[in-house]
């Protein structure tokens, strides 16, 4: 048994699932604080999520912009780049797709494909603005991603601000063209009584016809392979590894150390873009003027963290994350609990997760006292 | 060799009794079972391989790590020792490896420091703390000027200053963790003189080593460790080099490398005037010229600081150069990356393996090709990285140069002993067959076995007519290996010598500035 013990708590997946039951027992002490009953709360919480299959498909449409933010979080971590401004990369690649795909009339097929093209490149080009502050001035990427994001958010104000792009009487772009959109079936296809009917006759179509589920998904998941991909099995990931754990050993090697910091935070960056763009194409369909940032590149911060900075731990991490979120709001509806106390469990997950590298040492502590 | 109880006089007490020492830092039994008796007004020399546990118990006796088990006796007075402040109570000081030095404060403050003395209100009175220290060296032989500041002093002088400083705070019992690493020649004679002399005043000095000259020049007792034990305590006079160096490895050992006459060829590098700054301006290299032919190896040989860093960041591309030039195979590197470097057919071993050599959290494997990823025999049919093939590579290589724990492939390099981290690196630089192999400092931190080793390694290469390029702070390794020696002193090169025409005294002598 303790033999057991020992050999889990040096695996990293342990750190994960003790953070996760840390986490969901702060949130149950918060429920109970609060003069809720927690196991209700946590039963809403998993019907929340799995009642239907329409909601758990929720889940993953939801998953998709945080997972996308939370790939390119940790692929630019592996490669020893802090990219902090993936929030401010994900809104560019949000006016990309809004701006594009009102603008810029294409056939169907085509015009997705090109917005993710223009969104992954612009965001690709804005983050490795940073990589090259770094390169030519020494600036730490930390500083100037942050800075890069205020100014990302101002500019989608700004652009949404003007004459040509609002919408007369709203806050908001206008709604782009049907040809960029990537549902799997159109928002109005839900209601028309062939909707209806197909539902009838296939119920398992309606966790597809009644949420945005769409391209962006296998999109995600062509993009989580590929990076892993990448990391693992390139040269270019190799250097890129090489370089992330220590600098100066990949210089010393021969290794392009510059030209790989430009190249990391391009492909950290046109990742978070791509995200953006494809919650423009399946969700919101336009950009709105916003008093603050929607966080999705924070959200990111976290997942790739409790992901352990590998693109496919993003998938199941970016999953839990979107989950807690969907059934919070079950718990505050059902229950009136404020949600927060679903982001108070996020936090301390987070919290957990960062104390990771303590269990392989509590292991060595039974170990030494056997 | 059982210690000679008749020589035990009336008086002869013993001023450190350590028995039955226990430590383990997790699962490793860093000390098992360890005796050590020094008597009192003896150099007493602790020898071992690195992390044998010399430094370990010495630490304990010093209260820098507290022991699982054992009894310690200072001057056979049972005691208990948790921390630095009460091994100095008890009359133990310590000179670490690495001086603890205010580097802007002058020698007198350094040495004060926390004791000082003071005038009325708390002003420093530093008249009398400039004469008591001046008063107080020249009482054990170890002259200094105390108004000096610390970086302006030589590393050797530093040293005193330790010195003075432990014994300024009451020191009977002085322990001296690996003295000799930084000297010249001339300063390890010179420490020698004061060590004698300290214990000539009734002191008692313990040296953690593992050079056996300098055991053997001044020690009369030495304790032998090797893996967290304890195999023997001799008296210097009674054992040879030899025998030490057998005790200390376990096996027999050739103290001195085995090699053939050099066969030198053409010229491989050329360096001409060059002229390199360090990161605050100062020309640390000037007009420097020298060539390395095939089939030699060229040792350069200095003390630390007088160039060789710089000249081997010029020589790597790592650092741009003000003048000069360097010509490899014809072409010019100076001022040009390390991928340039590389392209002319130099390979480097960094003396700095944590930082430079190794990418400590990849996997061996990982780090056997960190410098040939690129090679088409690395990847599959799929033009993707072939794990398979690296890891057979790897093994292979494991195997060829006998890194430990064999099959190590996807161990961390993290997790493996400083000896098989320098071989990973050994193997991974002389599979690229240079034809110039520079090594900075190649067997810095190792033990005996793994000198041996990486020293053969280099005569080899030597003997497949390529060039070598030795960079030295030990006269010993310069001496043992080298076809021609190139003395470096404040940036020039001073002499080129025929280590058959020459000797220590000599080179040690050019090393500090002197003249032939």
């Amino acid at each position: 048994m303790r033999h057991f013990l020992i050999r889990a708590l040096k695996k990293p997946f342990t750190a994960v699932l003790v953070a996760i039951l840390i986490g969901f027992l702060v949130g149950a002490v918060t429920l109970a604080v609060g003069g809720y009953d927690p196991g209700r709360g946590y039963g809403l919480l998993v019907t929340g999520i799995f009642s239907s299959t329409r909601r758990t498909m929720q889940v993953l449409v939801n998953a998709v912009p945080i997972i996308m933010t939370g790939l390119a979080v940790s692929f630019a971590v592996r490669t020893g780049m802090f990219n902090i401004g993936a929030d401010g990369q994900f809104i560019l690649g949000q006016v990309t797709g809004a701006v594009i795909g009102y603008y810029v009339p294409l056939p169907p097929i085509l015009h997705p494909i090109f917005i993710l093209l223009c969104a992954f490149a612009i965001g690709g080009l804005y983050a490795a603005f940073a990589a090259f502050l770094k390169n030519r001035f020494g600036i730490h990427e930390v500083i100037s991603t942050i800075m890069l994001n205020w100014i990302a958010y101002y500019f989608m104000n700004f652009v949404v601000n003007m004459k040509s792009v609002k919408v007369p009487g709203s806050q908001h772009s206008p709604e782009i063209l049907d040809t960029a959109k990537i549902t799997f079936f159109s928002r109005e296809f839900r209601t028309t009584a062939e909707g209806e009917a197909l539902i009838a006759r296939q119920p398992w179509l309606e966790s597809l016809i009644r949420t945005d589920a769409g391209y962006a998904i296998l999109v995600m998941i062509a993009v989580t392979l590929l990076l892993w991909v990448v990391l693992k099995y390139t040269r270019i990931g190799f250097e890129l590894r090489a370089v992330g754990y220590n600098y100066y050993a990949a210089e010393f090697a021969a290794m392009p150390v510059k030209r790989n910091a430009l190249l990391s935070m391009f492909i950290s960056g046109g990742t978070a873009a791509l995200g953006g763009a494809m919650l423009v194409m399946s969700t919101s369909y336009f950009i709105s003027m916003l008093g603050a940032t929607e966080g999705y590149g924070w959200d990111g911060i976290s997942v790739a963290l409790i992901a352990g900075s590998h693109p496919i731990g993003c998938v199941f991490a970016g999953l839990l994350y979107s989950g807690l979120k969907l059934g919070g709001t079950e718990i505050q509806s059902r229950m009136g609990a404020p949600t927060e106390i679903i982001n108070i469990m996020i936090g301390v997950l987070v919290l957990c997760i960062a104390f990771a590298p303590a269990l392989p040492r509590l292991a060595e502590r039974l170990e030494r006292k056997e | 060799m059982e210690l000679d109880k008749r020589a035990t006089g009336p008086d002869s007490v013993f001023a450190v009794e350590m028995c039955g020492i226990s430590k383990s830092f997790g699962s490793l039994k860093a000390l098992d079972n360890v005796d050590l008796s020094v008597r009192k007004g003896t150099i007493h020399a602790l020898l071992g391989e690195n992390g044998a546990g010399k430094s370990t118990l010495m630490k304990i006796l010093y209260g820098l790590y507290t022991k699982d088990s054992g009894e310690i006796r200072i001057m056979g007075q049972a005691c208990d020792i948790k921390n630095p402040k009460q091994a100095i109570a008890q009359g133990i000081g310590m000179v670490h490896q690495h001086f603890m030095l205010v580097e802007n404060m002058t020698i007198a403050e350094n040495i004060v420091l926390g004791k000082e003395m003071t005038r009325s209100l708390g002003r420093l009175d530093r008249e009398k703390m400039n004469r008591t220290i001046r008063e107080f060296g020249e009482q054990f032989g170890l002259e200094v000027d105390p108004e000096d500041t610390i970086m302006d002093v030589s590393v050797a002088t530093q040293q005193r200053v330790e010195i003075l400083k432990a014994l300024y705070r009451g020191a009977d019992i002085l322990i001296l963790d690996e003295p000799t690493a930084v000297l010249t020649p001339q300063e390890i004679d010179n420490l020698i003189v004061t060590m004698q002399r300290l214990v000539e005043s009734g002191k008692t000095v313990i040296i953690i080593t593992h050079k056996l000259k300098e055991i053997m020049a001044s020690s009369e007792y030495c304790t032998i460790i090797r893996r967290g034990k304890v195999i023997d305590t001799v008296r210097v006079d009674q054992v040879t080099e030899k025998d030490l160096a057998s005790m200390m490895v376990g096996r027999e050992v050739m103290l001195t490398t085995d090699k053939k006459e050099a066969e030198p060829g053409q010229i491989i590098m050329e360096i001409q005037d060059l002229t390199v700054k360090d990161n605050r301006g100062i020309e640390k290299v000037k007009d420097l010229s020298l060539h390395v032919r095939r089939g030699e190896i060229l040792a350069i040989a200095g003390v630390d600081g007088n160039g060789q860093t710089e000249l081997i960041e010029a020589i790597t591309g790592l650092r741009k150069s003000e003048k000069g030039s360097i010509i490899v195979n014809g072409q010019h590197i100076e001022n040009g990356h390390p991928a340039d470097t590389h392209r002319s057919g130099i390979r480097t071993i960094h003396e700095d393996r944590h930082k430079r050599g190794l990418v400590l959290d990849f996997q061996v494997g990982e780090n056997l090709i960190l410098e040939s990823y690129k090679q088409n025999r690395f990847r599959g049919r799929s033009r993707l990285l072939s794990w398979k093939k690296i890891n057979d590579y790897a093994n292979k290589q494991i195997d060829r140069y006998d890194i430990r724990p064999s099959g190590c492939a996807l161990q961390r390099a993290k997790e493996l002993s400083g000896g098989n981290q320098q071989k990973v690196i050994v193997a991974r630089t002389v599979e690229q067959e240079p034809d110039l192999l520079v090594a900075c400092q190649p067997t810095r931190g190792l033990d005996v076995g793994a000198i041996e080793y990486v020293r053969n390694a280099l005569v080899q290469q030597r003997d497949q007519g390529r060039a070598v390029l030795l960079i030295s702070y030990e006269l010993d390794e310069v001496m043992d290996i080298a076809d021609r020696i190139n003395v470096i002193y404040n940036g020039r090169i001073v002499a080129d010598l025929d280590p058959a025409e020459t000797d220590e005294q000599a080179i040690g002598l050019l090393m500090a500035g002197g003249s032939q």
